[in-house]
């Protein structure tokens, strides 16, 4: 019988160099594969950094699109329409989402309708966002005979609602339990629990939500594209075709002037750094919360 | 004290008032009508309501096109809008081909990086670093995918494309012209977009692997990568099928980029190297200036887009919700 050293020690069954080579190379393959997806994103930031930062100054954010082949101006237009257009995805996508998060959650968790509403919600962020312009299309463009900014933000509310929605309600679930039975327990009814208790205490996380939604509806073209379509003027009226940032990349991307190139550049570098602040401003919240 | 409520109850009893005794017990716990609750469940309702609202609105504009040209739309290989001619089949065949190769392109990078973020190659640190990075890769819209896919993967694919179509040409698949505006193109970016999807899926899956089997496998005398080969993936696999299925619903939706990069031909074509279409690109192309019964096979063409996405993110979820139930049987 080997005693118990003899027992516990490597001596005569070392692993087989072949197997630690083995071990070796895969580990490589895995550290090279993954550095190799950090060279796109990589050549990304520089390319919209270096390109875009050229061209900004105020004038870039307070003035018209030059005419095809000129020099000089700024996208104010496009800019404007996205805030317009995003202002009004939402105007209508904030009370419906936050309101049905509170009614799956604080009202009837366990409800049909509640099933339901997550189900729809889930299907929702699984269709593509071209679809939200074609129903805008369907429902706004089509009756009113007319392109407008209207049809692109009721694009973009179908957009942000599942994010407003899901994220609203975790969010809710973030609140502990025992704030609510505190406040049932001193005889608060169920509209001042979720009025004074739980939608305070679940503000912050709300907030990140939409604030995610927002980077996303900004930086969306698909529904944009053929709901406000485009336009080289200032917006007058919502019921009027509008610029947008999205579009505007879109639009000047295959330009053949260098000048317009550069301003899809420079309106790239904005959409992206959106949408970075706003993605890091989340994960600061979310990680305060659950540390 | 405790008792102040019952006392209360006791001492309302006492006093001649013609009500019954426990009636301001009663009102105090009655339901009260309560606004928000109603209005709540109004939202609630018409979320549920939308969802029909917005698949009926389009199936009834794209009824016109169902009725006059019915499967034939789905079958066909022309399209001509001049000529009212509408076959989707192309341009169906693209948007698989196209994402087929997108994930066949992005699985192994995205699962490198979920095992790099699941096991502990690395200090947490640097995890949470390049996690951030992949997240930030989601973040970047798709159009500046495009925008960045026109200046750096076209030149690309169109070089690298003149060689393959020069040395590999009698491979239908990489038959010449080589454009840069073409299937490989799209599916390049497309691959990069997708990627996030699929790491951040697996990741979930990996982690889940009960510790207890790790250990097991290095109790036995396995490398790290015997470990990983022959127990963690395995056990994760469900999981990281959910992921690509996912991954899938995402590239056939994907817009914007696809439709700056693929070149919008809707002629037939072998070839990864000649431009083709997808139904996405093909909706972000026409639908501006269509008129007429264009609209409505547009229309035909968003049903189709909606039902293929549909179908593949159902199955998608199902395995995602199957592999769920089974780790937490193993833990």
């Amino acid at each position: 019988m080997a005693s118990p050293e003899n027992f516990f020690s490597n001596a005569g069954r070392q692993t087989s160099p072949l197997r630690l080579l083995r071990n070796r190379v895969l580990t490589f393959l895995c550290v090279s594969l993954s550095l190799l997806t950090l060279v796109p994103l990589f050549s990304i930031v520089v390319l919209v950094v270096k390109n875009g930062l050229s061209l900004v100054s105020p004038s870039l954010f307070t003035q018209l699109p030059p005419a095809p082949g000129l020099e000089g101006g700024g996208f104010g237009n496009a800019l404007v329409g996205t805030v317009v257009m995003v202002g009004i995805s939402l105007l209508l996508a904030i009370p419906l989402g936050i309101l049905s998060a509170i009614y799956i959650n604080e009202y009837a968790p366990a409800s049909r309708l509640s099933g339901a509403v997550r189900v729809v919600a889930k299907l929702l962020t699984g269709i593509p966002s071209i679809i939200c312009g074609v129903f805008a299309f369907a429902v706004v463009v089509l009756p009113t005979h007319q392109f407008s900014s209207l049809a692109g933000g009721v694009a973009l509310s179908i957009l942000i609602l599942p994010t407003i929605l899901l994220t609203g309600e975790q969010a809710l679930l973030g609140v502990p339990k025992a704030f609510r039975e505190a406040s049932f327990g001193v005889g608060a009814t169920h509209f001042q629990t979720i009025w004074r208790i739980v939608l305070p205490q679940a503000l912050p996380a709300m907030m990140t939500g939409i604030m995610l939604a927002v980077g996303r509806a900004a930086g969306e073209t698909a529904p944009v594209i053929f709901t406000a379509l485009f336009s080289q003027n200032w917006i007058s009226s919502v019921m009027q075709p509008s610029a947008s940032l999205s579009v505007l990349i879109y639009n000047f991307a295959s330009l053949p002037y260098a000048y317009h190139v550069k301003m899809a550049w420079a309106a790239s570098l904005v959409l992206v750094t959106l949408v970075t602040v706003t993605n890091v401003l989340t994960q600061i919240v979310f990680r305060k919360k659950y540390s | 004290m405790t008792l102040s409520a019952e006392e209360s109850v006791a001492d309302e009893g006492r006093h001649p008032i013609p009500v019954l005794p426990d009636a301001p017990v009663r009102r105090e716990y009655r339901r009260r009508f309560d606004l928000l609750r109603a209005v709540s469940w109004l939202a609630s309702a018409s979320v549920v309501v939308l969802l029909v609202f917005i698949l009926g609105e389009i199936l009834t504009k794209a009824f016109p096109a169902v009725h006059r040209f019915g499967l034939g739309f789905v079958t066909g290989i022309q399209w001509s809008p001049n000529r009212d001619v509408f076959g989707v089949l192309p341009v169906i065949l693209g948007t698989v081909e196209s994402s087929l190769l997108a994930l066949a392109l992005a699985l192994p990078l995205g699962l490198a990086i979920a095992l790099f973020l699941s096991e502990n190659f690395l200090p947490d640190s640097v995890r949470q670093a390049i996690r951030f990075v992949v997240e930030l890769l989601a973040a970047i819209p798709s159009v500046v995918y495009g925008l960045w896919g026109i200046f750096v993967i076209i030149p690309l694919v169109q070089s690298l494309g003149g060689l393959l179509a020069r040395h590999l040409g009698f491979i239908p698949l990489f038959e010449g012209p080589a454009y840069g505006n073409s299937l490989l193109t799209a599916s390049l970016v497309l691959a990069l977009m997708v990627l996030p999807t699929i790491t951040a899926i697996s990741r979930t899956a990996l982690v889940a692997v009960p510790n207890s089997l790790r250990e097991g496998a290095y109790a036995l005398g396995a490398t790290r990568w015997e470990a990983i080969l022959g127990v963690i993936i395995p056990t994760a696999a469900p999981g990281i099928v959910a992921s690509t299925i996912l991954a899938f619903g995402r590239a056939m939706g994907e817009t914007m980029a696809v439709a700056m990069l693929i070149g919008n031909s809707q002629r037939l074509s072998w070839s990864l190297l000649s431009p083709s279409n997808t139904l996405a690109a093909l909706l972000a192309n026409q639908f501006a200036e269509a008129e007429g019964i264009q609209i409505n096979a547009l229309m035909y063409a968003a049903i189709l887009l909606v039902l293929l996405t549909l179908v593949v993110n159902m199955a998608g979820e199902a395995v995602l919700r199957r592999t769920q139930k089974a780790t937490a049987g193993l833990a």
